[in-house]
């Protein structure tokens, strides 16, 4: 079958539940779901397995610990050795990896279809039955520190949205980074790790994503064969821990060696709780495409191109997750302007937007990236799987990824202006700013002009 | 042989359209290459057109010239200006990208592959590879900006000290030079203007289509591109890069973590010994959480979060290097480890277990390389650039599994001279 004939089906989500099974899923007795979405294109598959569980999951003292146990899960089972499961996912031509977010924690293989098997062998077995050895851990939380000290401690940017994030957020877990305190790290035991692990690694806390030139029937044969032996456990319960309301603007400055100020400005937003009844999301995530959608698009035009405000400067929005969200304004003033001038223009295309709303044009021209990049998301397998295990993880059914689009298509000029007025609110902003030092210790460029 | 039972399966079962890559390739007038792969299985297209443009060809004391010059090249042509072609392309779902390297200077369009907006986005990009502006106003904004975010860069100590391991490589050719914010400030829109005239030509460019055209469509694109274009000349290459005696480099910085590069200057592409030396690589320090480095740097002592070797092939001999990144106290004991490592590769090679390993990853891992529209490109774009045969991935396979581990410890004795190997550190105690 050709694409081309399901695209019309796609442009038609009415007729698409109807007309189109794929993906498949199946839920085992132990809880865990399985999701099969058959694909043709190549002789290829990739295995997706999500914990839901992340670093919102985690306790004071112990930031960081879902991170770690991701990286012990490669350190060997019963009937798998230390460094065994990459030896064996290697020798079978496939490519694999995890990560962590503040949601989930997520496992992935991408393999020749017929080594499958094989990789939901491996998984499962990891599944319930990880040995977290405490010589492993003793080198592994080494290498968790450097890589903090990476993608932390030595990039100024990412120092400035953790502290951001700790500010805007004081009582919700998402205050605390992914990664962990340095502190928290340096503290961890094995013990710690082992704990999380016999606590959250269940079937009934897991679903499968498998996308690829496989036969669902055959992979729902396969998980029962594999996964279906694992017991499932009751998990202990979750506290919502909900950020009071914020009631104030909020600031934070952080001092780091670089050249360029940085400037973050970050509102509360709402995020998808229900894909059919909430609109607001839908309506930011398609103000998000009219202002930094493309290289023409308000922010880029105006403050970097015709004002020369803001050297770049764009906006991140993301409208799902288990926790509460934010919407970012972030960039970098020019040469000779400093960041209050690039909040005084950024807050002057927020009002510009309140004030006299967004045009037909604008909205249109966001819509037709949209449906080209439903198309677009087709040319990589493992895309379509992380689109629906992230939807999965933040309590949304996969089943709703195509209701989400026709909501997206159905917003209205006039509801992009009813949430920039609703939701940028300086009540609940917090404004980021990276105050760059020189590398040597001597100030080099006129200090950053910051209010307090 | 492979070929032809690859199209038999293709016509019995048309769904499964990715099994091999039938690459077909002709000459467009005025010279420029064509190489085409036609992909039904999605409604889109992708069109990539390269031209010997990188970095290797700024002018002496004028860095940066290249990489200006693509910057600029989409922001304003013919009687569209920068916000014009924005918005027409986004208008129809399609996207403009590229961007320039040491080698090349790329423009690529993705389009979804309807007639209307396929034409749309195609007379965008010709009206960009055909009549660029080179806008005074634009010229001098983009500069500025590109100086801002040089200036950025020398405060990063992974910018630092990959500009200075290059410099150290290549002290007499191009690509030892990178920009500066100097040089860059001192360019003018001439140059720009010049440095287009000179390699923005049919001679010396190539055309990748990859996507739901017929070789017929392809062909009329193909020449739609290339007609527009003035004829030209190939590019003339430097001299070779010459080898220079390895030494140390160590640069401070306050960082908390060690950036520390060891390597040198070892194949071109197209190069016969790639083969024995990407499949001994992997054991190296290619093959991710399996290699001996990756064991040694960081299962064992957890010195590092991400330790590495690659070979990087380019149009002269690109490097072979070693990266790692570890706390600065500990550089010392780090780059200890990794020369160890090394050195025993060098001494003994691969054992027979781990070439085997390495020979199962490489040919087992081939589907994974092609399974994509936008995968195919790049690997097509790359043959055809460089001039890669045109059977180089129908015979990717078979080439891994002819190495021995004779063939690798010779060719790493080739081009891997511990002698000769620079090692440069930022941030090192």
């Amino acid at each position: 079958m050709r694409m081309r004939h399901l695209l019309a089906l796609f442009l038609l989500p009415g007729l698409l539940t109807a007309a189109l099974a794929n993906p498949y899923e199946t839920t085992l007795k132990n809880g865990l779901r399985v999701i099969v979405k058959e694909d043709r294109r190549a002789p290829t598959a990739a295995q997706m397995v999500w914990y839901r569980i992340g670093s919102m999951d985690e306790v004071d003292g112990s930031s960081g610990v879902a991170h770690v146990l991701e990286h012990m899960m490669f350190k060997g089972t019963p009937s798998v050795g230390p460094g065994e499961f990459n030896k064996r996912v290697a020798a079978a031509g496939g490519r694999d990896n995890a990560f962590t977010s503040r949601d989930y924690t997520a496992y992935f293989q991408q393999v020749p279809k017929e080594k499958l098997p094989e990789m939901m062998q491996l998984e499962a077995d990891r599944m319930r039955h990880l040995n977290v050895d405490a010589k492993e851990f003793a080198q592994e939380i080494k290498v968790v520190m450097e890589e903090r000290r990476m993608r932390t401690d030595d990039n100024p940017q990412s120092r400035l949205f953790e502290q951001m994030n700790a500010t805007a957020f004081q009582t919700h877990p998402y205050r605390r980074p992914i990664i962990g305190w340095m502190n928290d790290l340096e503290n961890m035991s094995a013990a710690d790790a082992k704990a999380w692990y016999d606590t959250w690694y269940v079937p009934n806390n897991a679903y499968v994503v498998i996308t690829g030139d496989v036969d669902h029937k055959e992979v729902f044969a396969l998980a029962e064969k594999y996964y279906g032996a694992l017991e499932g456990r009751a998990l202990p319960a979750r506290k919502p821990q909900i950020e009071p309301a914020q009631d104030g603007t909020r600031r934070v400055n952080v001092k780091a060696p670089a050249e360029l100020p940085v400037l973050i400005m970050g509102y509360k937003a709402p995020v998808l709780r229900d894909a059919d009844k909430d609109s607001d999301p839908y309506a930011l995530e398609m103000l998000a495409a009219i202002l930094d959608g493309h290289d023409a698009a308000r922010f880029n035009k105006k403050l970097v191109r015709e004002d020369k405000v803001a050297l770049s400067v764009g906006i991140d929005y993301d409208p799902t997750g288990r926790g509460p969200g934010m919407i970012y304004l972030h960039g970098s003033p020019s040469e000779g302007r400093t960041v209050a001038d690039l909040e005084a223009a950024l807050r002057a295309e927020i009002t510009r937007i309140q004030q006299d709303g967004v045009s037909e044009q604008e909205l249109k021209r966001a819509k037709a990236q949209l449906v080209a990049g439903q198309v677009y998301k087709l040319d990589s397998m493992f895309g379509q799987a992380m689109e629906i295990g992230q939807t999965e993880s933040a309590g949304i059914p996969y089943q709703k990824i195509d209701r989400m689009l026709e909501k997206l298509q159905q917003v209205s000029a006039a509801e992009v202006q009813a949430v920039a007025k609703k939701y940028f609110n300086d009540d609940t902003l917090t404004i980021g700013v990276l105050d760059p030092q020189p590398l040597d210790g001597k100030q080099r460029r006129p200090t950053v002009a910051t209010r307090h | 042989m492979k070929k032809l039972l690859t199209a038999i399966i293709a016509v019995l079962a048309t769904h499964s359209a990715i099994a091999g890559v039938k690459i077909e390739n002709w000459v467009a007038p005025g010279g420029a290459r064509v190489f085409f792969v036609e992909s039904r299985v999605l409604p889109m297209l992708d069109v990539q057109v390269d031209f010997a443009a990188g970095s290797m060809f700024d002018p002496p004391g004028k860095s940066g010239t290249a990489a200006l010059t693509r910057s600029v090249l989409g922001l304003g042509a013919g009687k569209l200006d920068e916000t014009a072609i924005a918005e027409q392309m986004a208008d129809i779902g399609a996207t403009l990208g590229g961007g320039a390297d040491t080698d090349r200077a790329s423009v690529a369009v993705r389009t979804l592959a309807a007639a209307d907006k396929r034409d749309a986005a195609l007379a965008v990009l010709r009206t960009v590879l055909h009549a660029p502006r080179f806008e005074a106003a634009v010229f001098e904004r983009e500069k500025a900006r590109t100086v801002a975010g040089l200036k950025e860069a020398m405060t990063r100590p992974d910018s630092i000290a990959g500009k200075a391991f290059w410099a150290a490589m290549y002290p007499d050719h191009p690509y030892g030079r990178s920009a500066t914010p100097e040089s860059v400030a001192a360019l003018t829109r001439d140059e720009l203007v010049a440095h287009h005239a000179r390699y923005y030509t049919a001679a010396n460019a190539s055309i990748t289509l990859v996507g739901d055209i017929s070789r017929g469509e392809a062909e009329k694109i193909a020449e739609a591109i290339a007609a527009g274009l003035p004829k030209g000349e190939p590019a003339t290459l430097p001299p070779a890069p010459a080898v220079a005696p390895g030494k140390a480099v160590k640069l401070e910085h306050p960082a908390s973590q060690a950036h520390i590069h060891i390597g040198l200057p070892a194949i071109e592409r197209g190069n016969p010994d790639f083969f024995p030396l990407i499949v001994g690589n992997y054991t190296l320090g290619g093959g991710g959480f399996v290699s001996r480095l990756m064991k040694e740097v960081r299962d064992k002592r957890g010195y590092a979060y991400s330790v590495s070797s690659y070979f990087n092939p380019l149009r002269q001999a690109g490097p072979f290097q070693i990266g790692l990144q570890t706390k600065r106290a500990q550089a010392k004991d780090a780059i200890a480890v990794s020369r160890d490592v090394l050195d025993g590769f060098l001494k003994d090679g691969p054992s027979s277990e781990e070439l085997a390993a390495a020979k199962a990853n490489l040919t087992g891992s081939f589907p994974l390389r092609l399974d994509s529209n936008k995968k195919i490109l790049d690997n097509v774009a790359v043959i055809g650039f460089y001039g890669l045969p045109l059977d180089y991935l129908d015979n990717y396979q078979q080439k891994v599994r002819a190495v021995t581990v004779d063939d690798v410890k010779r060719a790493f004795s080739r081009y891997v001279r511990p002698a000769d190997l620079m090692t440069v550190t930022v941030a090192a105690d």
